[in-house]
């Protein structure tokens, strides 16, 4: 089983960036489960959210506590929350920065910047960056297929919408494949 | 067909193939957004059913119970302090034998406020004359509704239904279920044919006074009613097993139970982690199993009695606490084994949405051998 | 720390919550262009543009979230969404 925890705050859509992730795998034929731990509801509150992944069926309810892949939605939340808590040996950390990669990960965790936010600004024009940073993650571990995610976008959002998300997703996509 | 849901857009998804024909309901978190798609449902003719928005969860209930008692097939949902706010309309429900099904997203009771999950809501109200049903996963959170329209509208039985699942951990939970099509659910759950209905041509009235001639027999109906419906919910859940593959016709179900030592009894979404927690310790060659308990009521004294007569020790887990005791589930299962002298240890756990991990359940069955530990699971005595 | 019985809290104000590090973009006014209306004053939701001593209007970037509206109603167009390094 992987396991796939995302930082964000409320309004970021970091819930649904889960349900998306989520949906994208059970069409590659897997099992997924997304489910995000709410605090207090409000825009702004730093917010988690989780995927699982596995061949057979999920059981398990608890939160995530040592994660395969960690996303990080605004790079404020590094200085407040713990972002990179537990994050497993091997596992890949997605930070949305412009700036350099310069954040102290764990040990043997590999760390990719994208930056999101002009991502999200240039395809969709607005500072949303669930859907680029879902094209890093299809990028960067290969968990979902990016027609998957295509899919997803796709069946979520109304068609001019989702053409938008979808551009942002494949610059994104396209940019982690290109720095590997 | 597997889809990949949220919780509760598949049991809104059930509650729409259930083929209410009055819904009544008032939003509260996490039950927002089962009545948030059956409004959108009932608003794009997909439901053909009366949505009567309501200024509270009183009218919301009081609205159904008059629905149903003029012969409608009635739907509402709600959780912790709106379900506390309906109260005194749950016990007359039961009372006028108006076979009302009601989701309940379970979540903790204020104060302290809290919107996160424990069973204290549905749990406070097991006295009513409700069935209670808990659902481990959203298939089951789906297909219980299915069950409890069935069981609930025999008019053999006639008694309003919960079907219980955990607020935000199954209702806000994306994951595969396997929903049923309209054509398998109306084979499944005929048309809801009324014992007796209010009808102007021939006037009746529900819930009438009881002077102290006939009140007690009115409640010794009730109660045989409720316990008549076991065998009725061990009929319909083959018949759901026949049908789809998926058999509910236990009301308690036992993991790797048949040679363990110790059983852990769970109800709701913790039965998953347990389990999980279960195939671990079996790894190492603990001899750990779990039961679980699928309908609280009516209680299933009996088939736990019997499912467990086997095991050296018991543990419960509950998610509530009656103040002043202990958790509900743990004194009713001490209950059921009163006199087979295996000890039964109770935890309180995962109040307010305290998360729950493997390792805590490992804890607690360590624990448990060791013959220590508290009521009150991984308390931060710092802050006390 | 320790409970309070009765869950009980102190007045609190929204204050304590600074909510300018969740902002993408900041305003950046043009002292040249301004004329002193006070309209981003006015309709900031968040309260946090006050006039300084020489009559010019000042957001407070602890609190702005960078929601635009300040520069969307600025009659002389004085104020710019800059995109906040992150």
């Amino acid at each position: 089983m992987k396991e796939l925890r995302i930082h964000g705050r409320g309004g970021q859509g970091s819930v649904t960036a889960a349900e998306l992730i989520a949906v994208a795998a059970f069409e590659g034929g897997v099992f997924a489960q997304a489910f995000p731990a709410f605090g207090v509801e409000r825009r702004g509150a730093p917010v988690q959210a989780f995927v699982r992944f596995n061949d057979k069926k999920i059981r398990l309810r608890s939160q995530i506590y040592e994660p395969d892949y960690i996303i990080v939605q605004d790079s404020t939340l590094i200085k407040d929350v713990n972002v990179f808590f537990g994050v497993k040996k091997g596992g890949i950390v997605i930070v949305n920065t412009e700036k350099a990669a310069n954040y102290e990960v764990p040990e043997g965790v590999r760390l990719i910047t994208i930056d999101a936010t002009s991502i999200a600004l240039k395809a969709i024009g607005l500072p949303i960056t669930n859907t680029s940073l879902m094209g890093a993650f299809a990028a960067a571990t290969g968990e979902i297929a990016f027609s998957a995610l295509e899919n997803a976008l796709n069946h979520r959002f109304p068609k001019e919408l989702a053409a938008k998300n979808i551009e942002a997703a494949r610059l994104a996509y396209n940019a982690v494949k290109g720095a590997a | 067909m597997m889809q990949m849901l949220e919780g509760s857009l598949a049991v809104a998804e059930a509650v729409k193939m259930s083929r209410p024909q009055v819904v009544s309901a008032y939003p509260i978190t996490p039950q927002t957004h089962i009545v948030e798609a059956l409004a959108e449902m009932v608003a794009n003719c997909e439901l053909d059913a009366e949505y009567i928005t309501v200024e509270n969860e009183l009218s919301a209930l009081s609205a159904c119970v008059g629905a149903s008692a003029a012969g409608s097939r009635t739907y509402s949902a709600t959780t912790s302090q709106g379900l506390m706010l309906m109260a005194e309309v749950v016990f007359n429900a039961a009372g006028m034998r108006l076979p009302i099904i009601m989701s309940i997203a379970n979540r903790a009771m204020g104060a302290p406020l809290s919107i996160w999950n424990d069973m204290q809501d549905s749990i406070s109200l097991r006295d009513a004359g409700w069935l209670q049903f808990y659902a481990e996963d959203n298939q089951e959170a789906t297909d219980l509704h299915y069950l409890a329209y069935k069981v609930a509208e025999d008019h053999t039985i006639q008694l309003p239904a919960f079907v219980c699942f955990d607020g935000f951990i199954l209702s806000h939970t994306y994951e595969p279920v396997d929903m049923l099509t309209q054509e398998e659910v109306d084979r499944f759950l005929p048309k809801f044919t009324p014992y007796q209905r209010l009808d102007a041509a021939d006037p009746i009235s529900f819930g009438m006074y009881a002077t102290p001639e006939y009140y007690p027999e009115f409640r010794y109906e009730m109660d045989k009613a409720l316990r008549r419906s076991r065998d009725l919910i061990a009929k319909a859940g083959k018949e759901f097993g026949t049908l789809f593959g998926r058999d509910y016709s236990a009301l308690v179900e036992g993991y790797r139970l048949d040679d363990a030592e110790t059983a852990i009894v769970t109800m709701g979404s913790l039965g998953g982690t347990v389990k999980d927690a279960i195939d671990e310790m079996r790894a190492e060659g603990k001899r750990v199993g779990q039961l679980k308990i699928r309908v609280y009521r009516p209680f299933p004294a009996e088939e736990i009695a019997k499912i467990l007569s086997h095991v050296k020790c018991v543990v419960v887990l509950d998610k509530n606490i009656s103040l002043g005791s202990k958790g509900a589930v743990g004194l009713e299962v001490r209950d059921a084994l009163y006199g087979s002298g295996i000890p039964v240890r109770n935890v309180v756990l995962g109040l307010g949405g305290r998360d729950v991990r493997k390792r805590n359940i490992r804890e607690i069955v360590t624990q448990t051998e060791k013959g220590v530990g508290e009521l009150f699971y991984g308390l931060r005595t710092e802050v006390l | 720390m320790a409970l309070a019985i009765g869950c009980r809290a102190r007045p609190g104000k929204a204050r304590d919550n600074r909510t300018g590090s969740w902002r993408v973009f900041r305003p950046i006014y043009d002292d040249a262009k301004c004329s002193r209306c006070g309209m981003c004053r006015t309709i900031c939701p968040e309260g946090c543009i006050t006039e300084d001593a020489e009559g010019r209007f000042v957001p407070d970037y602890a609190y702005c979230k960078g929601c635009g509206l300040c520069a969307a109603e600025c009659p002389k167009d004085a104020i710019e969404m800059k995109q906040e390094e992150k």
